[in-house]
């Protein structure tokens, strides 16, 4: 890999400890991946928040960062483990909250912003076609490289953070137009709609094909929310950077040899797997984090309603700040329902606290199954208002 | 045997070789408490990966990976050494931020559990006894 006189500066020291271990990070990963150079970047989302997650050593890492570390460039965080302003609420420690502030303190202090979504898109963090990025956050990176058309590897935290305090990113993988052709064309026969069947679509379609780039046809509209749930959930099931959807993706692919089709039974054995024979007790909207237009059909679906069951309504704090002023949240919160914001279910530290999760969310299913020990049962939006109001 | 592979990350290790042939999510798909592999269903469930020679095709899953392993590395219950059949970047990341020797471009079909592994990952050399 060639570098600039500058960035053998970096290397070396030169501009201190921070940018000298992210230096390192980078040109490993360069390495290893045969890259020819860095590359600049406009802007980086980070992963590896939670302090669930990170625990004392990854708080320790990033505090030795923070000492001279300064980001060059538009850099957006992951949810943390608790609504930081709610937490108390939603039933977390104080314990938890002390080291949890001092992660985002940790963050802040090297100038990212602790906007704590998996939604960047949804709330300033706008690249667009072509741009190289260097983003973490499995469903983000999906929605950025397929939806949008900027590209981007899957980074890992330390990575993107690495990134965030050089601008710069090792060119390989999703930066290089060779990797991003389909590879497999994916005929879907049946008609898919709302979030939680393109969410299923995801877990057929990423079980198949895994991380390879596919081409899908068959799909004739597809809004944001229902494109965010499937990025979500076939980077999830497979492992998948990028994805095309004839018709509704930007990029200009040809179509593979290889194919497989999708049809309604498909479909339908997906959403078996992720129906059990349980009970609610809990239910969960906003994987990724739930956008305007989700908020306002909740309020609508929720209006002179009360829930019965636990209901999480995890979101972006900008996003719910706009939803405060538009008169949304007084009525979700009215039925019962409690927001979370800047925290979702697959990072807050929850494990064994339900036993049967109902949500729209694939990718929200699985995590609930891996991490947190619950049944799950997904199922429509309308459906799962209906499930926490009986 | 000796079996030659590319340098993830540097380091010599010695130890007991666990194999598995599916990928492993070091984000929820182990527990950095106990080195515990807890994904329903994966043919490690409930084995420790801790002070072993881990051998797998690739990790999976979250970019969190990376921190799931150096959280292992400083409580002492990561495994000794990783090696790959083709690594990918949460398990490169989190080898080098750990320091936990890493090779990969192994035919790891060569290696089975319980037998003793030397790692090194300078010269990206697997030998197996």
């Amino acid at each position: 890999m060639k570098l600039t006189k500058q960035e053998k500066d970096m290397l070396n020291g030169k501009y201190g400890y921070a940018v000298k271990k992210s230096m390192g990070i980078l040109v490993a990963l360069g390495e290893i991946y045969n890259a020819k150079k860095l590359v600049e970047v406009t802007s980086v989302q980070i992963a590896g928040v939670s302090y669930d997650n990170l625990g004392d050593a990854g708080l320790e890492f990033l505090e030795e960062l923070a000492k001279d570390g300064k980001v060059k460039v538009l850099t957006t965080l992951n949810p943390a483990g608790m609504d930081l302003e709610n937490y108390k609420a939603l039933g977390i420690s104080e314990d938890f909250a002390v080291k949890q502030r001092k992660v985002i303190e940790a963050f802040s202090k090297m100038g990212i912003l602790p906007t704590c979504t998996c939604t960047p898109y949804l709330i300033g963090n706008n690249p667009h076609f072509e741009q190289h990025i260097a983003w973490s956050e499995s469903s983000a990176v999906a929605y950025a490289n397929s939806v949008i058309g900027a590209y981007t590897n899957r980074e890992g935290g330390p990575s993107a953070l690495a990134s965030a305090l050089t601008g710069k990113t090792p060119l390989y993988g999703m930066h290089l137009n060779e990797n991003r052709k389909a590879q497999v064309k994916v005929k879907v026969t049946c008609p898919v709609k709302g979030t939680w069947e393109f969410g299923a679509l995801g877990k057929v379609i990423g079980e198949k094909a895994k991380a390879k780039p596919v081409l899908i046809t068959g799909i004739k509209e597809a809004t944001v929310d229902e494109l965010k749930s499937f990025s979500a959930s076939i980077a999830t099931y497979g492992g998948a950077a990028i994805f095309h959807i004839k018709g509704i993706t930007p990029a200009k692919v040809s179509a593979p040899k290889e194919e497989f089709t999708v049809t309604q039974a498909d479909l339908v054995k997906a959403e078996k797997e992720l129906d059990s024979e349980c009970e609610v007790d809990f239910v969960s909207v906003g994987c990724p984090h739930a956008s305007l237009n989700e908020l306002a059909k909740l309020a609508e679906l929720l209006k002179g309603k009360k829930v019965k069951k636990e209901f999480w309504i995890t979101t972006a704090r900008p996003t719910k700040k706009i939803a405060d002023s538009a008169g949304y949240s007084k009525i979700i919160e009215d039925s019962g329902a409690k927001f979370a914001a800047d925290t979702c279910c697959v990072v807050a530290p929850i494990k064994n606290r339900f036993k049967c999760m109902a949500t729209d969310s694939a990718k929200g299913c699985y995590y609930a199954g891996a991490k947190n020990n619950f049944k799950v049962k997904i199922m429509p939006i309308e459906k799962l208002v209906e499930e926490a109001c009986k | 045997m000796e079996l030659k592979g590319r340098k993830i990350c540097g380091g010599k290790a010695e130890g007991e070789a666990l194999v598995t042939k599916q990928g492993i999510s070091f984000f929820g798909g182990v527990d950095t408490q106990t080195g515990k592999v807890q994904e329903k269903g994966h043919e490690l469930e409930g084995q420790s990966i801790s002070g072993k020679i881990l051998v797998f095709p690739q990790g999976k899953g979250s970019t969190v990976g990376s921190y799931a392993l150096y959280r292992m590395k400083k409580q002492g219950t990561a495994p000794k050494a990783l090696v790959n059949a083709e690594c990918e970047t949460i398990v490169a990341v989190g080898a080098i931020i750990s320091e936990i020797p890493c090779v990969d471009k192994i035919d790891i079909s060569k290696i089975k559990t319980g037998q003793k592994i030397k790692v090194d990952g300078d010269s990206a050399t697997v030998e197996v006894k």
